[in-house]
């Protein structure tokens, strides 16, 4: 089975908030001398497209789109964990994309790798959440689709996914060639690579083109970003002392002189 | 007729909040741009005549109503199947979808089958002369981004409870019946269904009681749905009690999890990651529990309490019991 992860590289969504800054000219999060990581489910996704293959072969390939110098260490560490091979869309305006633009990039990428089963995406980005490149990416390849998925199992003709609903969760029967968005759960917490796997991934295939290479044109999207605004919050917390039975008094005093209860 | 069309989707009862939600964003987008609203409503089964029903009262004049077997709960396939060629014969300006399990798998599809623009877990719509406005949180919530749709047509997939339910209106409308297409051999198809749903909602809660890293595991989470009970609320946690598997992913608060509204939010254990923040910060109250008086939880509360929880909470499980038993 051939699966494709498709891996974002964002600004850690997980530095403190006074280290996060708009920046009004691009109207995106300022990037420089902030660390770079692999968007948060996109990890996750890498993780199932691992698991799969040890559970029935084939092989696994990282694809990312960013300007190359700076999504190395990605597929590096894309590399390191397990990826068979790796493909860079080497695209310096990447980062300011939106879903319908990139999954157009990734499509055709895709497309130029020729044949796969399977092809991962984390079920959102760490910074625009749009929750669309999958189901795109399925329409452009004529794939099925199913997204939040947590847990996937190979069976005859397809796969059986768990997908994460509002309520709970449905058990899916998926036929190949699919595209999955992947959340996070208990069974695919990233592995962490080994010393050994760190070295072997510098002798692993890389390839790099370029979006014109694609022939993937920025296409008109019909939505433009007019503002990115940082609410202002002024709420003053009102700290409560004392023992636990003390702070437990006088919470809910104040929240029933409040009618809050 | 051109104009704004909603996809209601009627799966599993009646059409439900999310479906009159999206009626209110097209009654906010209708006025200004002049357009007449219109919406599909499929599923299959008695309960969408009442989804009919619940669309002409809400001022949804022209209903067209599309009842197959195979459009029940999760089929996202059937209703791109069922929508598809409906969108490509009336054209709208805008479609209109609900980003839930089904709307967000439906929606880029649908955009991309149209070549319409897309926005999507839109929380607030608004109109600047002919422009659409969309906003919606990005960066894990620190931010709020408003995107200018510009083009038509465009498909808008709006975060359930985000938007308001509007007051009725009702119209005389009008239903017409539109068979699907749908193929006998869909590539998805929903084998089970599995609810996780506590006692109390945490949609509708007035008061949720929300657990982080800080308990420690899913001992702790009983603790906190007896203070939950206590105070009539219902039980929810941040991503890493959900990640670690303490508690089903559905209880789940934040950007990636369900945006709530409660009067009183009790956050017991949480740092108050952006993550987690950006959808708690609908709730009236918010009451902080957490032994570090760093954390950044406490910037967004109106009350907090510094020590451990599981002397405070007990504390105040005794109180809440006395207090009602006076």
């Amino acid at each position: 089975m051939h699966t494709i992860v498709c891996l974002k590289q964002v600004v850690d969504p997980e530095l403190p908030p006074w280290d996060f800054g708009i920046d009004p000219a691009t109207k995106r999060q300022v990037r420089t001398g902030k660390p770079l990581v692999i968007s948060t489910y996109d990890e996750n996704a890498l993780e199932l497209a691992l698991q799969l293959k040890e559970r029935v072969g084939g092989k696994v390939t990282a694809l990312t789109i960013g300007p190359a110098g700076e999504v190395k260490d990605a597929v590096r560490l894309a590399l390191a964990m397990g990826a068979d091979e790796a493909v860079v869309v080497d695209d310096a305006d990447a980062p300011l994309a939106l879903a319908a633009d990139k999954a157009q990039v990734l499509a055709a990428a895709i497309g130029r790798l020729g044949s796969f089963d399977l092809v991962l995406t984390g079920c959102e980005s760490a910074d625009w959440v749009e929750r669309a490149v999958a189901p795109f990416l399925a329409e452009a390849l004529e794939a099925a689709c199913v997204t939040f998925v947590t847990r996937a199992e190979v069976r005859e003709g397809g796969l059986t996914v768990r997908r994460t609903s509002d309520e709970g969760f449905h058990v899916v029967d998926v036929r190949l060639p699919a595209v999955l968005s992947v959340t996070s759960d208990e069974s695919l917490r990233p592995r962490l690579p080994k010393v050994k796997d760190i070295m072997g991934a510098m002798r692993k295939p890389v390839q790099t083109w370029t979006r014109a290479e694609l022939g993937a044109a920025a296409g008109a999207t019909g939505v433009e970003v007019r503002e990115v605004a940082v609410p202002q919050r002024t709420t003053k917390c009102e700290f409560i002392e004392g023992d636990p039975a003390q702070q437990a008094e006088a919470l809910v005093s104040r929240l029933r002189a409040l009618k809050i209860i | 007729m051109p104009g704004i069309f909603i996809v209601a989707t009627a799966l599993e009862g009646s059409l439900g909040r999310s479906g009159l939600e999206l009626v209110g964003g097209a009654r906010t987008l209708a006025r200004p741009l002049d357009l007449e609203v219109s919406a599909a409503v499929l599923g299959h089964g008695a309960h969408l005549a009442d989804a009919v029903d619940e669309l002409h009262a809400h001022g949804v004049g022209k209903v067209y109503r599309c009842d197959h077997p195979a459009l029940t709960a999760g089929q996202s396939e059937a209703v791109l199947a069922a929508v598809d060629p409906l969108v490509g014969r009336e054209r709208p300006d805008i479609v209109l979808v609900s980003a839930d399990t089904v709307g967000r798998e439906v929606a880029p599809r649908l955009a991309y089958r149209h070549r319409a623009a897309l926005a999507t877990e839109v929380t607030a719509l608004d109109v600047d002369g002919t422009v659409i406005l969309a906003r919606r949180q990005v960066y894990a919530g620190r931010a709020i981004a408003t995107l200018a749709i510009t083009s038509r047509p465009a498909v808008i997939a709006v975060k359930p409870r985000a938007l308001d339910v509007p007051e009725r209106a009702p119209v005389r409308g009008t239903v017409e019946e539109v068979s699907a297409n749908i193929p006998s051999e869909l590539r998805l198809q929903v084998r089970e269904i599995h609810s996780e749903r506590a006692e109390v909602s945490l949609d509708d809660a007035a008061v949720v009681v929300g657990g982080g890293r800080g308990i420690g595991g899913p001992e702790g989470f009983k603790l906190l749905a007896e203070l939950a009970r206590v105070l009539g609320g219902a039980v929810g946690a941040s991503r890493p009690p959900a990640d670690e598997g303490w508690v089903p992913i559905t209880w789940q608060i934040g950007q990636t999890g369900k945006s709530i509204r409660p009067n009183l939010y009790l956050a017991v254990g949480i740092s108050g990651a952006a993550q987690h923040v950006a959808g708690v910060s609908g709730a009236r109250t918010i009451v902080a529990i957490n032994k570090d008086p760093e954390a950044p939880i406490f910037s967004l509360a109106h009350f907090g309490l510094v020590g451990d929880y599981r002397q405070i909470v007990p504390a105040l499980i005794a109180r809440l019991k006395d207090a009602a038993g006076t």
